[in-house]
């Protein structure tokens, strides 16, 4: 199933069993959504509840919230997570606070969904990642969608919880092709362990699970056998199944696309270091994104960001560095 | 303008004047802390516009005290909340800018300013498509009507024919900005007005406030649109309790001084015989009297438990719940 396709079904089986599910956002409606995640729920849903919005964000998001006090559920897409700055004031002032400043009387059954990452050339004004800025934030739940079922089971939850949940996604997954596996007992917390393995935890989310499961490959050859760990959850993150498995491998890797210096890598070897600081063997290794604006030409932006082969060197090299 | 219409304004005026002193003092005393906004000077935007929009989605901002009592929130919980009690509406968690009772409709102070615009945009569409007609009620003051959020709201709301009023509260300050040096001009339903009806009244006079919330109701319960009323307002205090208020002069304050809402109310309610002199004594004792135990409600009330930090950061009822 597409990755996109696995979106949309979720939100059309949604809208289907509840009246109250909305989708608003710019190009969501007559144009089919700019992923094509929306495509065919406006003629099956009509204008009232698939809404083509103005190009203005922090409306789209506000419109949102307004509507989730009044009792709908809404789905506000972001085109971009770059275009996610303009509403972060609705996303972090109201949407995350509402519930706590109001003693707990507010309800915010809304959805905040939006896709990230470094695609093919879009320069730094969309190509960012912004999952650090979402997963600071007390009062949101932020939920990654590195493939189809996540983001089919995933997304459902978002929608029928009644809190705030930041979904994230990934503009180079879209068109991807992925198995599609049904989840009974779904837990949107939990995290998957994607490849069990002794060596050494590698722990990951959205697009770069993939950059990783080819990594491993390259890895085993090298005698490496790598447990993948996709978060799936960046906020609540969890750490139980990311310290059990450190505890069985002794060695822990962070691979992610956001920059370095404050990234989710910062957060989680943070976690890492309380819970397993007596069970490691190397320093935790973080593999991130360079400190720069993403750059448009192609050279420079794949220097930008973490690659396979990038993954498999540094590995390579950390390993000789601490004799392990 | 009859006599339980009038008496019912200046009773909830008294109030919400009374109210405030009280919380001065309160504040005076160390017993709240943090920001306190007063209305003083401005009761009959407050409550004009409450008693008029009876039903429907109220979202307000940061000012908004008078507004809440007047709605129908127990004044005890209002000042209970301001000295951050368990007891207060918000259980101490949000303070004198975060009243919320979703059970009166109402949604606010919110502290961002313009903020909540958006919001009650959304709501007003909400509303709509669910086919109701009481329509959504957003105050703000001038210094909202600069921001992105409002242009943005003014837009969609009447791109939709969305049921919404825009008032806007202009006391001419925003802290200590004139509103003369960062808008082209004073008054700000120019911005508005070729978007929707959009019409200036005097925000001193509690009784044409109503009457013109209450014509802005007809029409967006009518689905003709959104409305605007821009009412020129005074607050007598600074912006908060830490504005000397340096930035105007004691005449202006005078002037506005005498146009007093509540006693020019009195005076004209005693003029036409709506009321006499003891309906007024008899209901200002009676004010005093709840404003008292409010106070002492609110003293006597305990702190929250440590242990409610974390209660109300998420809805412990939906987790790990699939449809």
């Amino acid at each position: 199933m597409l990755y996109r396709s696995a979106l949309n079904k979720a939100i059309d089986e949604s809208m289907e069993a509840d009246s109250s599910v909305v989708i608003l956002g710019e190009d969501v409606g007559r144009y089919g959504g700019s992923y094509r995640v929306s495509e065919g729920l406006f003629s099956k849903y009509g204008e009232k509840r698939v809404i083509d919005t103005p190009i203005a964000e922090l409306s789209i998001v506000g419109n949102a919230i307004g509507m989730a006090i009044a009792g709908l559920r809404p789905i506000a897409e972001i085109m971009t997570a770059n275009f996610s700055l303009l509403a972060m004031d609705q996303i972090i002032n109201h949407a995350a606070k509402f519930r706590y400043m109001s003693g707990g009387k507010m309800t915010i059954p809304l959805t905040v969904r939006m896709p990230g990452g470094v695609s093919r050339q879009l320069a730094a004004q969309h190509s960012e990642n912004y999952e650090t800025l979402f997963s600071s934030i007390p009062g949101l739940i932020v939920l990654a969608a590195s493939n189809a079922s996540y983001a089919y089971y995933g997304l459902k939850w978002a929608i029928f919880s009644n809190d705030p949940v930041v979904f994230l996604e990934h503009e180079l997954l879209y068109p991807m092709d992925m198995e599609f596996r049904e989840i009974k007992n779904f837990d949107p917390f939990k995290a998957e362990i994607v490849k069990e393995g002794k060596d050494v935890t590698i722990i990951t989310y959205l697009k770069m699970r993939y950059d990783v499961i080819e990594a491993a490959k390259e890895l085993e050859k090298a005698g490496i056998n790598a447990e993948i760990i996709d978060l799936n959850s960046l906020r609540p993150l969890d750490i139980e199944t990311i310290a059990n498995s450190v505890k069985k491998t002794k060695k822990a890797v962070i691979v992610e696309e956001d920059h370095k210096t404050g990234g989710m890598g910062a957060e989680i070897l943070a976690q890492i270091t309380e819970k397993c600081f007596y069970d490691l063997d190397a320093p935790v290794l973080r593999i991130a994104g360079e400190d720069v604006p993403i750059p448009y030409n192609r050279k420079l932006e794949l220097a930008s960001i973490p690659t396979p082969e990038k993954i498999v060197k540094k590995i390579l090299e950390w390993k000789a560095e601490n004799g392990i | 303008m009859n006599s339980a219409r009038v008496k019912k304004f200046y009773y909830l005026m008294r109030l919400g004047r009374e109210f405030e002193l009280a919380a001065k003092r309160e504040y005076m005393n160390g017993n709240i802390a943090g920001f306190l906004h007063l209305d003083i000077g401005q009761e009959a935007v407050s409550v004009g516009t409450m008693q008029a929009f009876d039903k429907g989605d109220v979202f307000t901002h940061y000012r908004e005290h008078v507004l809440a009592i007047a709605r129908g929130m127990d004044p005890k919980l209002v000042m209970a909340e301001l000295f951050g009690k368990k007891t207060g509406i918000s259980r101490g968690k949000g303070g004198s800018m975060h009243l919320f009772e979703p059970k009166l409709d109402f949604y606010g102070g919110d502290a961002i300013v313009a903020g909540h615009l958006p919001i009650a945009v959304g709501c007003a569409y909400a509303r709509k498509i669910q086919g109701e007609n009481a329509g959504v009620f957003a105050i703000f003051g001038d210094g909202a009507s600069n921001a992105g959020a409002f242009f943005e709201s003014i837009n969609i709301a009447s791109a939709w024919k969305l049921p919404v009023i825009f008032f806007l509260e202009n006391n001419f300050y925003a802290i200590g900005t004139h509103i003369s040096w960062v808008s082209p001009f004073i008054e700000q339903f120019h911005k508005v007005k070729n978007y929707m009806p959009a019409k200036v009244i005097d925000g001193m006079n509690v009784c044409e406030v109503y009457d013109a919330v209450t014509e802005a109701k007809e029409y967006i319960e009518n689905g003709l649109g959104p409305y605007f009323i821009e009412a020129k307002t005074y607050r007598y205090e600074g912006h908060s309790m830490s504005d000397a208020g340096k930035y105007r002069s004691e005449e202006e304050l005078e002037i506005y001084k005498s146009k007093d809402p509540i006693e020019n109310l009195k005076k004209e309610a005693l003029k036409k015989g709506l009321a006499d002199e003891r309906y007024f004594r008899e209901t200002d004792a009676k004010i005093e009297h709840i404003i008292n135990e409010a106070v002492e409600f609110a003293k006597n009330s305990p702190e929250p438990d440590v242990e409610e930090l974390y209660d109300g950061v998420f809805c412990k009822e939906c987790e790990n719940v699939i449809p």
